[in-house]
């Protein structure tokens, strides 16, 4: 078992180098920062002034060296645009994305296993195929769309909610949260809507299908002899058992909601690291680029490690195998 | 009868007491498509983050609703000699956290805007000396006259001496920080707001300063300001009634907001010119299937390109009727013998022809830069442009790319990697002088900034002279004469293409009232809020 865990964590340190190594060269094609850092009209002498205090004229290996360097202590320099420590930049921004992405997430595991449960259960109601139809747009409607709708039908012709920003937010330590708030809620639904409807399409569909395929086995069918209630049945024998994948996808699905919320993001002024990461590219901002795909990537494959090793305790068939193994 | 008639007066006096009572104080809320992101003021020579620091910072002269120039932290000056200018500062005036404003100051950001990292440097010449003659008298003594010294002043902000030196803020922070400095988190200025909070990238809110000198036309209390990126949710934010101001507003949604019972849209033609540039220094051009010579170095070939841009079909089609089309390489309000000019007809068959004689009666292919995310409807503008040039013979191959990419390939330190270009250019000083000089000058020395923003190098010796001229007369009659005469030598060498000036649009509630200025600064020091 610890051997599978240190293996695993050796794996996810090449994928970190990876990321690094893919990150640096893709900054290269991203563009000029100084031409982002100074006004057009800046003489040719300051820029290359302004280049050199950047250390962007030294050779690549060097720039190369320096940032990765930087990079293992986790130390990301200064953004470009703002001034600031890209690592206070960072944190002020994480709660923000964070929030989003677990409501997503919630979101998604909630409704989906209901909507899936249900359109398991009565296959042919109106209503199953009506989830079927909603799941359907979710799968294939652009996540910017469903929010600039949202935006339009909730904020603007009926003006329920706002339609951009975090509302007010309460600070505890240094984590700032719009849970404790009327207007913090209240600015949430639409995001987490918007990021979480693809998870929740996604998870209905696996339920549904996983909830079929059990309901057909063996063991289901003795229940049913063996004179148990469809209470029991459904719930206690059938749902437990479709959840493991469910839990599994929802799992690693959590690292892409994180990911994705960069366009939600975007389209709802929501003030976390993805919005922060779009600037960033646009303005050619390096540093806070660096440290974002850094951060991302350390969260995905932190997730991951912990879904395998959860999935190993859960199904004690793997565990067997993987001792082998090791 | 009675109850009616005191229920009248009553009506009738609330009513005008509401007329006489000044509005209680308002908070207006203020989203732009672009960050505040630093609170430094000689961290970014950019319109918007000026013109927000332009609420709590304060120069020695200011510009009013007009952009002419008015007394502001300098209440008067002279030119004893023309190369000694004088200001008298003005009394009485207390920064925020209370230090009073003192020729110190101006002595003290006189350096701190030349120091290195400061993006503003060109504000105060560098070779210029700043002399302290009384606290209240501050002389500038320079190497050579300059009629235009004081242009830019209204955005050199005063900064407060005592405070920078305080709070380890001496030196502006540079591009390449590695610590985080005071001045870009926090502002202490003499303007008519105080920065209460500031968040970047995400919010800041000014507070009205209660001491301000001036006396308030508005009637805020405060400003909440959010950066909105995206289009429809700025549009939507604004419908909704979250927010009272937006800039800008996109072109297609205009219509929209106009239509909807709660905003509409301010527009206005802006200072900045969008225009085509052409190589004309190269022997071949880097981008074009003519071989061993440049096409651009014949004047009848930058004719046939001018006449074949059919500027009012790029109004009504490409910018929806808000552009103004331009003849000159500097807007109209800006040049007052501007009206003196007209554009080349618009003429495809007298294009084809001069194309014909010039030895290209097929046309040639080129390469075009355009940028697409950087001035309105940048890219649509070119596209447009590639199919007019289509119907006189030219095949323009258009690499339409994002600003950062862009600048870096087309600017100087990217070599001038173009052919065929298009660019927009607003004069920091508001006068022809920085158009003649940066973009219309010359570019063959190399110890010279002159002609540096010239993409293309279009070069007349007799331009160059005549701007020298230019920068020295101190004559306005005179000296606007000699402008005349340049421009007319670079159009009739069609050294320039021109395009137009592109509209301001500013979204606003109509529960506010703004005043809208040509540059594009949203000074919400001129807005009042209803109930």
């Amino acid at each position: 078992m610890i051997a599978f865990a240190l293996r695993r964590v050796i794996q996810a340190i090449g994928v970190m180098l990876a990321v690094g190594v893919i990150a640096f060269s893709m900054f290269r094609f991203a563009g000029d920062p100084v031409s982002q850092i100074v006004s057009i009209d800046t003489l040719a002498a300051e820029r290359a002034e302004v280049r050199k205090s950047l250390g962007l004229d030294d050779p690549i290996l060097v720039q190369f060296g320096r940032y990765f360097a930087n990079a293992a202590q986790f130390k990301f320099g200064v953004s470009y645009q703002f001034r600031q420590p890209v690592s206070s930049l960072l944190k002020e921004r994480m709660p923000a994305t964070l929030e989003l992405a677990t409501c997503a997430t919630i979101f998604a595991l909630v409704f989906g296993i209901l909507m899936g449960v249900y359109s398991a259960l009565r296959r042919d109601s109106i209503l199953a195929k009506l989830f079927q139809a909603v799941s359907l747009i979710g799968i294939s409607l652009p996540t910017f769309l469903i929010g600039i709708l949202l935006i339009y039908l909730f904020a603007v012709i009926l003006g329920w909610l706002p339609s951009y920003g975090r509302g007010d937010v309460v600070r505890i330590g240094w984590w700032t949260t719009g849970l404790l708030t009327v207007s913090g809620l209240k600015a949430l639904v639409m995001p987490a809507i918007t990021l979480g409807l693809f998870q929740m399409t996604l998870i209905m569909r696996l339920v549904r299908a996983e909830m079929l395929e059990v309901l057909r086995t063996d063991y289901i069918r003795f229940a049913r002899a063996r004179g148990l209630t469809t209470r029991a049945i459904h719930f206690g024998h059938a749902l437990k058992n479709t959840l493991v994948p469910v839990i599994t996808v929802a799992g690693l699905q959590f690292g892409s909601v994180i990911a994705f919320a960069i366009i939600t993001e975007t389209v709802f002024q929501w003030p976390g690291m993805g919005l922060l990461f779009v600037q960033a590219i646009q303005n050619v901002d390096i540093p806070i680029m660096a440290a974002y795909l850094l951060v991302v990537s350390v969260i995905f494959v932190t997730i991951n490690l912990i879904v395998d090793i959860l999935y190993t305790i859960v199904d004690p068939r793997l565990r067997s195998t993987i001792s082998r193994q090791a | 009868m009675r109850t009616r008639l005191t229920l009248f007066a009553l009506t009738a006096v609330s009513f005008a007491a509401s007329l006489i009572l000044p509005a209680s104080a308002q908070t207006l809320r203020y989203a732009n498509q672009g960050d505040l992101k630093s609170l430094d003021p000689y961290t970014l020579n950019e319109t918007t983050t000026l013109a927000h620091l332009g609420q709590v910072y304060e120069g020695l002269i200011a510009r009013g609703k007009d952009l002419k120039i008015i007394p502001g932290l300098a209440e008067s000056w002279e030119t004893p000699e023309p190369t000694r200018w004088r200001f008298h500062l003005r009394k009485n005036v207390k920064f925020q956290n209370g230090d009073p404003f003192t020729a110190d100051d101006v002595v003290f950001s006189a350096n701190r805007v030349r120091a290195n990292g400061s993006n503003l440097q060109t504000r105060v010449p560098k070779d210029a000396k700043v002399v302290k003659v009384d606290d209240y008298t501050v002389d500038f003594v320079l190497s050579s006259p300059n009629p235009i010294l004081n242009s830019q002043w209204d955005t050199w902000y005063i900064m407060d001496k005592k405070w920078a030196e305080a709070n380890n803020s001496v030196d502006p922070t540079p591009a390449a920080a590695t610590t985080p400095s005071f001045a870009s988190l926090h502002a202490n200025g003499t303007g008519a707001f105080s920065v209460e909070s500031h968040q970047p990238g995400v919010k800041t809110v000014f507070k009205a300063n209660p001491t301000w000198w001036r006396k308030p036309e508005h009637n805020l209390k405060e400003i909440i300001f959010t950066p909105i990126h995206s289009d429809a949710t700025r549009v939507a934010a604004l419908l909704s009634g979250e927010v009272d101001v937006i800039e800008p507003v996109p072109i297609q949604d205009i219509s929209r907001v106009n239509a909807s019972s709660n905003a509409k849209v301010l527009t206005g033609p802006e200072l900045r010119t969008i225009f085509l540039g052409m190589d004309q220094t190269r022997d071949e051009l880097l981008y074009s299937n003519v071989k061993g010579k440049n096409p651009f170095k014949d004047e009848k070939v930058r004719e046939a390109f001018y006449k074949a841009i059919d500027i009012n079909l790029i109004k009504t089609r490409v910018m929806r009727g808000l552009s103004t089309p331009s003849a000159l390489m500097i807007a109209p309000q800006l040049f007052s013998l501007s009206k003196d000019f007209t554009r080349p007809k618009f003429d495809p068959d007298a294009s084809k022809k001069l194309l014909a004689a010039a030895g290209y009666p097929n046309g040639f292919e080129v390469g075009m830069d355009c940028p697409n995310d950087r001035y309105v409807n940048d890219a649509a503008i070119c596209q447009a442009v590639v199919g007019m040039l289509a119907r006189v013979g030219v095949k323009v191959d258009l690499m339409a790319q994002p600003k950062a990419q862009y600048f870096a390939k087309v600017l100087k330190p990217g070599g001038y990697k173009t052919s065929f270009y298009l660019l927009g250019w607003t004069p920091g000083t508001l006068d022809s002088h920085n158009v003649l000089h940066d973009i219309i000058g010359c570019r063959d020395n190399p110890n010279s900034s002159r002609g540096e923003a010239n993409l293309g190098g279009y070069c007349n010796k007799k331009v160059d002279a005549l701007t020298d001229q230019i920068l020295q007369e101190t004559d306005a009659g005179k000296r606007d004469q000699l402008i005349k005469q340049a421009f007319e030598i670079v159009q009739k060498d069609y050294g320039y293409i021109p395009l137009h000036q592109q509209a301001l649009a500013w979204g606003v509630s109509n529960k506010v009232k703004l005043t809208q200025r040509a540059d594009n600064q949203v000074l919400l020091y001129w807005a009042t809020k209803k109930e």
